[in-house]
């Protein structure tokens, strides 16, 4: 590969891994025509794991990090002092479609700094989407980055090409966006996705394509005071008013030429962590914000226990659930026990009384599960009532990350 | 026939083999054979060991998913899956047809976590093989050498047809190969490593995405290895970077955290900041020529049909979509419609060419009756994907008042479904005084001579009331 490329490539796929998503799912089943490239299988594919252990579905690039914006938290910043480098349209295209021919990739994440204006570098973006699309019939994965300051007719656009589309919330509060990211602005952000939703549903009903696979964002975690409970009530918010697919959570982490006005201790990964499982809880296992909120201190999660574990110690007096009798919303709660065991335990039940041991059969975390629980042979009274039930299902402290 | 209480020695070929399976177990459960009464084994020749089986024992109907687990499990290289897979099909002929609902079952927990391995083997193999390129007299050819875990070659194949239709691929193993040319596929011998090309003009720029794309504050290679473990990385190109991106983590989160926040070295750019605020388009030109370069929603159009008449005209009317002539012309109402409203507008004291005509959708949609491009009216979503250009427009042209010709106009103006016929008249449309009245096409397809005559007169009523607002 050409070496000015290359040089261009490591620049600005650096300055785009702060973007936690990468997933290529939730696009409708497509596959190459005669002339085309490319295929979606709805489940999306991780090509690569790298050390971080995150994976590597999309080539996930900035068209440019040139940027006019001078947001805190992030390397491409105006005030930053990194390397600069900007792609042609064609330069994207090329490294898209060489990369997809030899598998090592679903498709293409592609954001941007802002170059001259919101609408031009839209623009460009865009540029980019309908190339692959129209000129080399590209059937693969395509996540946009909206921005929401350029004009809504660009966002139109936008949804026609893309699998996907997203936009940062990066910080929870309306002041933490006026100190931290001074060119942002809630309202825009808002009205930006609340357009996309709009759109989404819309086109859904009329069977078009826009944004299949629907929009989601991220939001930093560590870089302001926000609590774990505020941010989980932000998205619950988001996922209430916007229907988004997903809601990232990026633990703030050192990066190179760091702003001053930043804290220089990056958050504990395990706070990242806890996060996801408490975001999970809230989208498949029917708990409530408040509920979640309630099994850890002062509004910050347990950073010990899972939070589904925090919630079922200080909520004793709802267990143990009976296995073979126990409501599908109850065993839900039931630590240790995956919407996957769940389904599996309800039907198996139909057929035959579960023991201990086929409970163990059904999920793979019974350690956790069997002080919740009980089963035709299994009553464990004593072991719910000692105190010593967190002690023991406390996670060893495990080195998540060198510096977490 | 044996008697059925004696051992039955079943051959089928290496790999998996699911055709000589299924031709097992059709003559197998008709006679009703006991699973301890079958030995399945594979690789030797059948006429030396086996058993022959009548070939036209009849099917055997099995629930979808005991079906589904079969293809799976025959993959698995665990050479009790034959014998496993038939203890499970003679349960659910012999009285236990809802076996696979039963996860907890030893045998189908069993099956289950076979077929669980396959389909990761599988996902395994959809990922991280990866295609070498090799130029030839006629065109690119791709070529890659994998080694999967089971049996999955023939699995995988209409994956990698149904992602590289349009390429020539080779897939190699150490079972079999694979040649896809763009019209059929062929299978091959078992191959070696050294058949594959061995690099690809692209593997280094794939090797700096990777490098780049890692995050060296959140090193955690116990994560990666769980889902790409290390048997995997002699194949993969960009695993040589991983024992050195490792290494040198620490390092270089270390000289990021001590390094003290720099001076930005560039000042406020403050004209640039100006400038970028100030993106919107200033003319209808400039708003024209956005409008061109987006292209159609739905395909077919000749071209974008912007809005015509001055900017600060008093009045602006609003119709539906350009239609066959207008699409050819680029011009709004020139069609049978437009020539209706220019004689509506004359008979009521507008002047034609003082006004901003335009539309709520910018391009022709039609379908194709013979020769004819028949109108197919936009939906709503359509509509809307066009609204922020219409707003824009009106926001240029500030014109006193805005006419909805017809229900897409109301809609596309006030972004709500109304009826016309319930609020014709003066209506405030979004930030603009309004009025709401049908659209002179709808004048042209009424039948009947009489009541034509009065919708029209209805019309001029209507304009001749919207000259009097804006005199
Ligand atoms: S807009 Fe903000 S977050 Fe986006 S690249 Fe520019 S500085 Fe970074």
């Amino acid at each position: 590969m050409d070496v000015l490329l290359s040089r261009k490539l490591r620049i600005l796929a650096d300055a785009a891994k702060y973007d936690a998503s990468c997933a290529s799912s939730g696009a409708p089943k497509r596959k190459a025509g005669r002339d085309g490239l490319g295929s979606t299988t709805g489940a999306g594919i991780c090509h690569a794991y790298t050390p971080d252990g995150r994976c590597v579905s999309l080539l996930k690039i900035l068209l440019t990090n040139y940027c006019l914006y001078d947001c805190a938290y992030c390397v491409n910043r105006r005030s930053s002092n990194v390397k600069r480098a900007k792609f042609s349209v064609e330069e994207v295209v090329t490294l898209t479609v060489e990369f997809y021919k030899r598998n090592y990739i679903e498709g293409l994440f592609l954001s941007s700094g802002i170059i001259k204006t919101p609408d031009h570098t839209m623009e460009e973006m865009l540029r980019v989407a309908k190339s692959l699309r129209q000129e080399h019939q590209f059937r693969g994965y395509i996540h946009l980055k909206t921005i929401p300051e350029a004009s809504p007719w660009l966002i139109e656009q936008a949804g026609l090409w893309a699998d996907r589309l997203s936009i940062n919330l990066e910080l929870p509060t309306a002041d933490s966006l006026a100190a931290l990211a001074p060119e942002k602005s809630g309202p825009s952000i808002r009205g930006a996705m609340a357009q996309m939703h709009e759109r989404i549903v819309e086109a859904k009903e009329e069977k078009r394509r826009f944004s299949p696979a629907g929009q989601s964002t991220q939001v930093i975690v560590g870089a302001d005071a926000t609590t774990d409970a505020d941010v989980l009530r932000t998205s619950a918010s988001l996922y209430g008013a916007y229907k988004l697919k997903r809601v990232y959570y990026s633990a703030f982490s050192p990066i190179p030429d760091s702003s001053a006005i930043l804290p220089l201790k990056p958050p504990p990964m395990q706070r990242e962590n806890r996060l996801y499982q408490a975001d999970w809880l809230l989208r498949y296992y029917g708990f409530g914000v408040e509920e979640i909120a309630s099994g850890g201190e002062e509004g910050m999660l347990d950073l010990a226990v899972d939070p589904k574990l925090a919630w079922a110690l200080k909520n004793r007096g709802q267990f143990p659930v009976d296995v073979n009798t126990g409501s599908r919303e109850m065993l839900l709660r039931v630590p240790g026990l995956g919407a996957r065991a769940v389904d599996r335990i309800v039907s198996a039940r139909r057929h035959t009384n579960l023991r201990l041991a086929d409970v163990a059969r059904l999920t793979s975390s019974l350690k956790r599960a069997r002080a919740f629980l009980t089963a035709t042979d299994h009553h464990p009274r004593a072991q719910l009532d000692a105190a010593a039930l967190r002690e023991r299902l406390v996670e060893k402290p495990q080195q998540l990350s060198l510096f977490g | 026939m044996m008697a059925d209480s004696a051992l039955r020695h079943v051959v089928l070929s290496d790999g998996a083999d699911l055709d000589g399976f299924r031709r097992a177990v059709r003559a197998l459960a008709s006679a009703r054979v006991s699973p301890d009464a079958v030995v399945f084994m594979t690789g030797a020749a059948p006429d030396l060991f086996g058993d022959s089986f009548a070939a036209d024992a009849p099917p055997v109907a099995l629930p979808k998913g005991v079906g589904a687990l079969i293809a799976s499990v025959v993959c698995h290289r665990d050479p009790e899956r034959y014998a496993l897979l038939y203890r499970l099909v003679f349960r659910v002929l012999n009285g236990e047809r809802a076996l696979l609902e039963v996860p907890s079952d030893p045998l189908v927990h069993r099956l289950d976590l076979m077929a669980r391995t396959i389909r990761r083997d599988l996902h395994k193999m959809h990922a991280f093989l990866r295609f070498r390129r090799v130029a030839g007299e006629e065109g690119e050819r791709f070529v890659a050498w994998f080694e999967p875990d089971h049996f999955i070659l023939e699995a995988t194949a209409q994956f990698f047809i149904d992602r590289f239709r349009s390429l020539d691929w080779t897939i190699l193993t150490p079972v079999g190969s694979m040649r896809w040319d763009r019209l059929s596929l062929v299978y091959g011998p078992p191959a070696a490593r050294e058949d594959a090309p061995a690099g690809d003009r692209f593997e280094e720029g794939w090797r700096d995405y990777y490098e780049s794309t890692f995050n060296p504050a959140r090193v955690n290679p116990k994560a990666m290895r769980a889902e790409m473990p290390k048997k995997y990385w002699r194949n993969m190109p960009e695993a040589a970077s991983i024992t050195a991106l490792i290494r040198e983590a620490p390092g270089r989160m270390a000289g990021m955290i001590d390094r003290e926040a720099t001076m930005p070295a560039k000042r406020k750019p403050e004209r640039a900041l100006e400038a970028m605020w100030d993106q919107e388009p200033k003319t209808l030109a400039a708003l024209n020529a956005v409008i061109a370069a987006a292209g159609p929603l739905v395909p077919g159009a000749t071209q974008a049909v912007p809005g015509e008449g001055p900017v600060g005209a008093a009045l602006a009317f609003v119709g539906e979509q350009p239609g066959d002539q207008e699409d050819l012309q680029g011009r709004p109402f020139v069609g049978p419609a437009g020539q209706l409203l220019s004689r509506a507008l004359r008979e009521a004291g507008i002047d034609r060419e003082a006004a901003y005509l335009t539309n709520a959708v910018k391009h022709f949609k039609f379908e194709e009756r013979g020769k004819r491009r028949i109108h197919a009216k936009p939906t709503a979503g359509e509509v809307k994907h066009y609204r922020p250009f219409l707003m824009k427009e009106l926001a240029l042209v500030r014109p006193r008042l805005v006419v909805a010709l017809g229900a897409t106009a109301l809609l596309a103006l006030s972004g709500k479904a109304l009826p016309v016929t319930k609020v014709r008249g003066p209506l405030r449309l979004d930030d603009y005084d309004g009025y709401v009245t049908v659209h002179p096409s709808y004048l042209l397809r009424i039948p009947d001579e009489a009541e034509k005559r009065r919708a029209y007169a209805a019309f001029v009523d209507d304009l001749s009331r919207i000259n009097a607002m804006v005199a």
